[in-house]
Parts: C-alpha cells; structure tokens; sequence
C-alpha cells in the first residue's frame, strides 16, 4: 500500500499555535505517511515538531482570501490551529490528514516502521503474564493449573493462549464451559490472594437465556473453586451491571448464573463488605468493567502490582492478554464526530481510578502521574505496538511481537524514569483501601486539563520533590564510601 | 461547675458518621469544666472543647439508648449514643450551659494556664509588633505618618490607636471624614508598597445617602491620592454588591458619588454580606454532611451552595486590588458597609498576593493581627464565643482562610506554611484559649485586660512551628514575589481537609508534606555528617602524616559514623510507625498537648493507618 496516494500536497509554508503558554512555530508544513511535521526555518530553533498522524482526532479546516486554517483537536485532548499560507495547500493538507488519520489497517501502522535508536526488536516483550503469574500461584498453592486449552485461540478468541484454571478441571470441561460463556470466556483465576487463600477470578456472563440454560461442567469448574480455596470458602459473584439490566440480558441470549445451579455462590450487582470469600467477576463480554474492577482490586490488595514492573505486568495481563478490544475501544477520543457504539473511555477510567488512588496514597505507588499519562497516550497513538489489535490472537496474525517495539521497552529506558517514576514511593506491604466518597475524589487535571491549563507552579513544586528525593539517595548512597575511605591504620 | 450533673457515663457508643456498616465504639464519656472527653476501648481519647460545641441535639430514643449529636464550630460531628435517657438529658443541658457563656470572663482563655510566667506572658504578646510592621512597609516617610487623632479612641472605637494617614491630611480634615463614615471608620493606611509608593487603605461606607456631601471626606480621600507621587488617579473599592450599596443610600449611607471625589475610579466587586455567607456554609455543610452521597448530588449541592462562588469573588477582588498597585500603580480605598468583613478579607489578601513576608509563618501572624485584629474584625460575634445574635455568627474569616489555602494549593512553593497551620489558627479562633481573638476590637480587648489576664496564640504556633512548615517553601523565587492566581472555575475546590478535618476515613491515608520534610531534615543531617566525617578524614591525615596515629584516634572516629544509622532508623520510623493507639485532640486537653494536632495525625496516618483501616474500610470500587 502506498501512503503517497493520500498524500495530496507535499508541502507549504504554516504557523503553528499549541495552546496558550507555547510560543507559535512558523516554518514549512509537510505531510508524511505517519506524520505531520513542521520544519522551521534555517533563522530559528532547528528542532523538528513532530505529530503522529494516528493522534489526530478530528480535524476542521476554514478558508479565508488566501490563506487558510486547520484546527486538530488530537486524542489525548490537544488542540493544534495551523495557519497555512495557500488556499489549495490547506485544503490538500487537510485532506491529506483526515485520510491518513483514519487508515484502518493494523499492519501498515507505523509501529510497524518505527525503528529507534537504542531498542531492539523483540525487546521487552518476553512477557509471558499468565505463566509468569503462575508461577508466583504455584508457589503459595496446588490448586490451579495452567490450561493450554485455548493454545490455538479455539476456544476463546479473545483469550490469551494460556490460562490458569483450577487443577482438578479438565480441558474438556473448559471448552463446555467456554461454549456456555459469551465470546467463550470461561471463568479464568485473575488473582490468588496469598493471605487469605481466597481468589478472584473473571469471565462473561453465562449465556443462560429465556429458557435458563445450564451447563454443568461451568457449575462444577466454580464448585472446584470453592473446593480448592480454603475450607468452607464462599463465593460471590460480583456482576457488574444492575438487576435489571442482567435481567433484561437474558432476552437476549445472555443471563446470569442461578442461584439453585451454584450452591456455595451468591450472586450481587452491587458492592461488598470484606468477607475472606472467592470472587468471580462480570459484566456481559468480561472485556471491559470485568477488567476495570478485578485490576483495580489487584492495585489494592497486591502490593507488587504497586511497583513498576508489577503494574506493566499487570496491564500487560489483566487488560492486554485478556482482551481489552483497544483497537476498537480506543479509534477515536473525545473529540470524534462519530460516535460508534465500539468506542469507550474503559482504558482512561482505570487510569482515573489509579490517579485517585495515587492521591489517596501518594508514597505506594512506584509510579507517577507520568507513567498514566504515558500509558492514555500510548492506548490512542503510540509508535509502539503494545496497545495494537483487540486481542492476543489478532497480534499473533498481525505479528506484532516480532515486527513492532514494545512499549515498555520504550518507557523502561533509563532517561524515561524522572518522568515516570514516583519519587517518594515506598514499598507498603498492606491493602490500600482508598475512600470513594465524593469528598475524596478530584477532577484529574494533570489529563483533562494538561494542554489548556498547565499547572506550571505545581510541575516546579514537583520538581523540587524529586530534587530532595534524589539528594537524600545521593548523601545516603555517599556516605558509606566516605566512612570507607577512612585510612587504614 | 453548678452546669455538671453527671461528670461520667459507661458503655456509650460514638458512631462513624461516614461508615455504612453503622460500626461503633463503645467507651466512656466524661464532662469536664472545659471539656468534653470520649475514651475508646482502645484507650483513644477523643476532646471536645465546650466553646468549640456549635449545636448540641438529642434524637429520638432508640432501642439501643438515646442518641446525641453534637456539630463544632471546626466542622467536627459527633454522635454518641448513650444508654440511660436520664444521663443523656444530664449532659445534654450541661453542654447547652457550658457551650453558651454569657460573659467574657467565663472564656477558657481566662482559666487556661500553660504556666508561664508574666514575664513569659508578656513576651509572647510582644511577638508581633505592628509598630514594627509599619516600620518594615517604610513607614512613616515623607508622605505618609502616624496620626494621633485616636489614640484615645476618641475618634473611632473599633479603630487601633496608632494609624497611618496622608501627612497633608490634617486632624480637622480627619474628624471631619470620620464623621461621614460609617461607626467613624474614616480611610487609613492598611499596607503600604514601598517600591510603587502606593497605598492600600480601608474604610467604612459614606453616609452619603442620596445627595450629602463632605469636604473633608472628599480632601482626605485627595491627600491619598497625592500621597502616591506616582499615579494621580485611585481606585475605589466598594465590594459589596452594587444593589445592596444602592440599597444603603436610602438608609442615609451608600457609596462615594464619582463626580464629587476628583481623580477616583469606583468599583464595586460584589461580595455577598454576612448573612448570605452564613447560609451559603450551612448548605454547604449539609451536602458533605450527607450519607451516602453520590457524586453528582455532592457537585450540585456544591453548586447550590455557592461556596465556591463566593470564595472566588473574595479572590478576584484581592486580585483586582493587587493588579491596581502592581500594574497601574495607583493606590486603593477598600471598603464595604462597616470596613470589617469584606474590607477585612479583600486588604489582607490582596496583601498577601503582594508581598511574600505576609507568606510566611510570622508575616501571617502579623497579618490578621493587622488586617483582623487591630482594624476591628468582631471576632467575638462573627464566631459567637458568647451566647449573642446568632444572627452576627459568620464564617468571614474563614472564608479568608480558605482564600490564602486555594492559594496554597495553586502555588504550592510560595508560601512558609503549610495546610495544618492555617488550620490550627482555624481551632483558635474559636476555641477561645488564647486572648488574642476574643473581643471584637482592641478597645474592648484592652478593657478586658487581655495581654495581662491571658495568653497569646502566636508564641505557641511558633514553638511548634516545625509542624508547620512547607517543605517545598522557595522564599527567593522572583517569580513567585508577586503571586497573581488563575481563577478559573476548576481552580476552586472542595476544602475537605477543613470540612472534614475529623472525618479521617476521607482523608489521603499518605502525606507527602511529611515524608518530604523528613528526606529534607535527614538531608541536612546527612549532609552534616559527610562533612564532619571528612573533616576528620582530613584531620586523621594530618596526623597520620605528622606520625601521632594513636589508637584513641582511631576511636574517637568510630563512635562518630553510626552517625548514618541513626538517620536511617528516623527514615525506618517515618515510613513505618509503630502501630499505636491513634490519639485525636479537640483544641486542647489538659493534658497540655494541645497542639498533639493535626500534623502528628497525619504522619501517623500512613502504613499503620491503612492497617487499622484494614478493619473498617469497605470494598467499593
């Protein structure tokens, strides 16, 4: 495919307005396959301003005497005015981006064409999540197993090709389960709670239907649930919609477990107190609250997915390989004109819900504000090909562990790290109950608010919090070679 | 004494007001002369100082004994339920007596002894010296002197003896002007800006009605002007709302005709008065008081309440006054209706957004002792220490409070002090433990005999001003001098630490200002120890060169490292407290850890309040 054929002009003379505290650039506009890029001239800076084509979100173009004027409103909530010297250069332009923008295919992306000094191909991508994370199950129990069931993704497409399921649970009663579960997503062990032996587990709703089908290997696989946790262990299950809307779900092929087929299982559609019980979570696909719910729980309870490489494993595990349809979900931001039905925010409300929870306990988590910021624009727009596709088996087709960079090859580059890190974080070995009052929540301004309104004293203030946190490993990294260096009588 | 029936009360029950689980502790009541104490199973002591009780109510009788809420003035709810009708009735009306004092001389601050002697006593009031304020501002110089006009009050009772006037204004001209203001509050100097020579001063409305007049009024408000060789023309700030200004004329008082003043510029900003202010809070504080809230119902209620809105006109004015002195260079007369409220608010602020000494701990205290204080804002009614008008009670100096916190938080370097400070000044006005808000202008304030009967606050907050510091504080930043706040709608927020200052579930469970103050101190200590430790490297050298090396050398060195371990021990303690019983103190306890406060809370509050939390909080996401 040749990007030339979009691109109508190749290039004219622009001034570029970013917001209200960046200075104007002025120079020459071109349009690339991937990018746009505005080079100024020889007199002035000699960077380069660089736009991925991808984050464009919608685009609108005027035209006055003879010159004209492209407004980008981008996917992580930027807006861009150009001014374009030519009339037919801006329309060109404008075209040019608007049909760039919007290229559909996966493959021709330009994660699939960035190559950065410094990264190597099939870097970082070893992450193998589901049996990485067995092996930490494995090691506190024997009650699950990890099921290559689903090795060719027959299963469940949107299934990674491993899955950790209880042990006494044969694959044959995995696929019948799978077939009584919407886009055949069976319950699956999301985390295992060390402390109290309890799990949680996530799926999609049981496709019981009007006529209240059952399926009895999807009873036994959570009656073994039951029976692999800690004796005389409750379940509930924890749907994420309202009564009535699980209700009405049955109309339409879909449902909920009942309550005489799951004995030892309670079903709720609303929040719980803290029981010591096994938790299996969802919604209709599983693919969206399930994920936002059994993720923020791990934030809370599991003090590794507060570190660095925790969290990137668990977003790499609990969103990535489980089949959060990015792709679909993430193709347009807020300033779409259209709005199809398969686009939503899921992604930005988990990154919310950890902002809220960072401000609630500002010194356990090892990242930072920056790395949610990272992680939005990446999920819309990113040179890395970690958010592409929908699921595990549309980037094995797409092959994007081996032809694109991985993300967090990307942001776990040592020069990354100010940005992204936590300086005052410190390892908090307990749950962290956030409060959800409306009194403790905030408006995200970092995000929402990031181009229009830079919080600039607030960036110098954290500045200085890392500039004590990094003097105080300094002296207290130096110290001891000081007091080594003592001469040796 | 004669109000206390019961002083004690077993197997009483103090509610969460924000947990659904409806948990409790149960423990011991017991009424004191001064306070109110709740001691929990796990021995944690809960005061609750009688001046502090805004509102004590008895509820219906349940199955489980008859409850009593108890709402303070520093936004704490209480809710007990105690077994026995008959004990509840006791403390129920002894809390209704003790809370309500008729006269001064019955205010804890009377009673109170942190035993210090006179001379210590006497010292502490000394602290902040507004003589020596209007020495720092430049003053008095060749166009600006302190009057004597009353130095007997004669003039204008809730004024200060010592005020700054224009030098040309002459005494006929200042009595002749105090007489065409409202309670005599004729135009003096409040803050004078030594590098653009030009003045804030403040005022009363003038009896203007809907045609007076007055020469001297006029003249006075002209050596103003002319005191300022830089700008001829001033501004006049009225910040009432340009209907109720109107409103006033038709009582005989009203606002200053454009046309008889030469080279004023009239402005009314539109501040809401006591009443409006009084009634926003209470709405306010029923939203947040809420169970069960959802978050829409919190933003409209917010929105409803019109909090927010008025601090943001309390904030555009400073800042409009701030703008007149830094841009145009022209000096401003602030008033309102009786100069104590609104002008009291809008100078102070506007100073603040000025000049970086008021930004600090000490140049805060001397601040609203100047501002507040000395110009005659009526503490005693607007926080109704005695049984009064409840309809005088108003949340103006709060709102105040709230102003210079948004500040805080938008710019998070400019200011000494932190969150807690203003908070611990918020306990004080009303807790009446201190002389230094009790009374409603200095006149009275001498009467009472305050300096010599009671204590200053101020000496104590500076005791403890560790607690108080903002370790991110910049005092040399330039561009931080002059602060000039973006007032934005989303810039104004729900003050939840202020509001829910007791309801601990809400809070942050983590407090960044302490860990950091500590990396700052262990820094300092760390950095102190390299040095000495290098100093003795050096020193050994010297030796071991001269030939002396001694063994007691050698071991005079060593004692000398661990030096880093016990700085690492403080950095063990900070980020993991011994788990212990957590202690809140209302105001003040007689067990003289009055201050015990706000800050220590907050550094306890990390890991082991998660755990302890660990047994209470919910699963809600």
């Amino acid at each position: 495919m040749e990007f030339s054929e979009l691109i109508r002009t190749g290039q004219a003379q622009a001034e570029l307005l970013r917001g209200p505290e960046m200075p104007p650039l002025r120079g020459t506009l071109c349009v690339t396959g991937h990018h746009l890029l505005l080079s100024p001239g020889p007199q002035a800076t000699p960077d380069l301003w660089l736009l991925l084509l991808r984050s464009v979100d919608s685009i609108e173009k005027r035209v006055a005497g003879d010159a004209g004027t492209i407004t980008l409103r981008c996917k992580d909530l930027r807006v861009l005015q150009l001014d374009i010297e030519g009339v037919e250069a801006t329309l060109d332009i404008a075209r040019s981006i608007e049909a760039l923008s919007s290229l559909e295919s996966v493959i021709t992306s330009f994660p699939f064409f960035y190559r950065p000094k410094g990264l190597r191909l099939g870097e970082s991508w070893h992450f193998h999540p589901p049996e990485r994370y067995y092996k930490r199950v494995a090691r506190e129990t024997r009650a699950w197993r990890l099921s290559e069931a689903n090795e060719d993704f027959s299963l469940c497409p949107s299934y990674p090709r491993a899955v950790i399921v209880p042990r006494t649970v044969d694959d044959d009663a995995l696929a019948r389960s799978a077939r009584f579960r919407q886009g055949g997503r069976f319950p699956v062990l999301s985390y295992y709670h060390a402390p109290s032996g309890t799990v949680l587990l996530r799926s999609s709703q049981p496709l019981t239907g009007p006529q209240k089908r059952r399926c009895a290997e999807d009873e036994e696989l959570l009656q073994a649930v039951l029976a692999g946790a800690r004796p005389g262990a409750r379940g509930f299950i924890v749907d994420t919609r309202s009564a009535q809307a699980a209700k009405q779900a049955r109309m339409t092929g879909g449902g909920t477990e009942a309550k005489s087929a799951y004995p030892g299982w309670k079903r709720l559609h609303r929040p719980l107190e803290r029981e010591g019980a096994c938790i299996l979570v969802h919604g209709a696909e599983g693919t969206d609250s399930t994920l936002l719910v059994t993720s923020l729980a791990q934030l809370i309870l599991d003090p590794l997915s507060r570190t660095m490489a925790g969290f990137q494993e668990l977003i790499e595990r609990e969103w990535i390989q489980a089949g959060h349809p990015f792709q679909l979900r993430c193709a347009h931001s807020a300033f779409s004109h259209t709005r199809p039905k398969h686009e939503a925010p899921i992604f930005l409300l988990f990154l919310d819900c950890v902002w809220q929870l960072g401000r609630q306990f500002p010194l356990s988590l090892e990242f930072g504000e920056g790395m949610l910021l990272a992680l939005f624009d990446h999920s819309y727009a990113s040179p890395f090909g970690t958010f592409l596709c929908n699921s595990e088996k549309e980037r094995c087709l797409c092959e994007v562990r081996t032809r694109t960079h991985s993300l967090w090859s990307g942001l776990n580059q040592p020069k990354e790290q100010r940005k992204l890190r936590n300086p005052l974080y410190a390892p908090n070995p307990l749950a962290i109950w956030p409060s959800v009052e409306p009194q403790s929540l905030r408006l995200w301004q970092g995000l929402f608010l990031r181009w229009t309104h830079p919080p600039e004293p607030s960036e110098v203030a954290w500045e200085k919090v890392w500039q004590i946190a990094t003097d105080q490993e300094k002296t207290e990294g130096s110290q001891p070679t000081d007091s080594a260096s003592e001469p040796q009588p | 004494m004669e109000h206390i029936r019961t002083t004690k009360v077993e197997q009483v029950k103090l509610l969460d007001r924000f947990s659904t689980s409806n948990k409790s502790l149960t423990g011991t009541l017991y009424l004191t002369a001064t306070h109110l104490l709740f001691i929990d199973s796990h021995q944690k002591e809960t005061w609750i100082l009688h001046h502090h009780i805004a509102l004590v109510e008895k509820l219906a009788l349940t199955t489980s004994g008859c409850p009593l809420v108890i709402q303070c003035k520093n936004f704490r709810i209480v809710h007990f339920i105690v077994p026995r009708e008959r004990d509840c009735h006791d403390i129920y009306n002894s809390l209704l007596q003790l809370s309500k004092q008729a006269k001064y001389e019955d205010l804890y601050a009377f009673s109170y002894n942190p035993k210090q002697n006179d001379s210590e006593r006497l010292r502490g009031w000394q602290l902040v010296d507004l003589t020596e304020e209007y020495k720092r501002m430049g003053l008095p110089n060749s166009n600006w002197q302190l009057s004597d006009a009353n130095r007997d009050y004669k003039i204008c009772e809730t004024y200060p003896r010592e005020l700054y006037v224009p030098r040309i204004a002459s005494k006929p001209i200042i009595v002749g002007s105090s007489k065409f203001r409202s309670k005599g509050r004729f135009p003096v100097l409040s803050y004078y800006h030594q590098n653009k020579e030009a003045a804030i001063c403040r005022c009363s409305q003038p009896l203007s009605g809907f045609s007076a007049r007055c020469l001297e009024d006029e003249h006075l408000l002209q050596a103003i002007s002319k005191a300022n060789p830089a700008n001829r023309y001033m501004y006049v700030m009225d910040t009432r709302p340009r209907l109720n200004a109107m409103a006033n004329r038709a009582a005989g008082k009203g606002y200053e005709n454009e046309d008889n003043y030469s080279n004023i510029r009239f402005q009314f900003v539109g501040i809401e008065n006591i009443h409006v202010m009084r009634s926003s809070l209470q709405k306010l504080l029923e939203v947040s008081g809420s169970r069960g809230l959802s978050v829409s119902d919190f933003y409209s209620g917010l929105e409803g309440a019109g909090w927010l809105r008025h601090i943001k006109a309390v904030t555009d004015a400073a800042i409009f006054l701030a703008k007149a002195i830094m841009v145009e260079n022209a000096s401003v007369l602030v008033h309102c209706s009786d100069g104590w409220d609104r002008t009291s608010q809008v100078c102070s602020l506007g100073s603040l957004l000025l000049d970086p000494y008021y930004r600090t701990i000490r140049g805060f205290m001397v601040l609203i002792e100047k501002d507040w204080i000395s110009f005659g804002h009526k503490y005693s009614d607007r926080c109704g220490h005695l049984d009064g008008d409840p309809k005088e009670v108003s949340p103006v100096f709060t709102q105040f409070l709230e102003c210079v916190w948004h500040l805080t938080e938008q710019f998070p370097q400019a200011f000494e002090f932190n969150e807690a400070f203003l908070l611990q000044i918020h306990e004080h006005i009303h807790s009446c433990q201190f002389g230094n808000f009790i009374g409603n202008c200095q006149k009275e304030r001498e009467e009472l005999k305050l300096k010599e009967k009671t204590y200053s606050l101020w000496p104590f907050l500076l005791h403890d001003q560790k607690k108080y510091f903002n370790p991110l504080y910049s005092s040399t930043s330039q561009k931080l001098a002059v602060l000039e706040p973006n007032t934005v709608s989303f810039n104004f927020k729900f003050w939840r630490n202020m509001y829910h200052q007791f309801d601990r579930t809400l809070h942050p469970r983590q407090s960044v200002f302490n860990i950091i103050m500590n990396m700052n101190e262990q820094n300092k200590q760390l950095q102190k120890d390299v040095k000495d430790l290098e100093s003795q490297i050096k020193q050994h050298k010297n030796k071991q060169t001269d030939g002396v090396l001694t063994k007691e050398l050698l071991n005079s060195v060593r004692p000398e490292s661990p030096a880093l371990k016990t700085s690492l021990c403080l950095k063990e303690q900070t980020l993991l407290p011994v788990k212990d019983a957590l202690r809140t103190v209302e105001g003040s306890s007689p067990a003289d850890n009055r201050y015990s406060e706000y800050a220590d809370e907050f550094s306890k509050a990390e890991p082991a309040v998660v755990s302890s939390e660990y047994g209470v909080a919910r699963m809600t996401c």
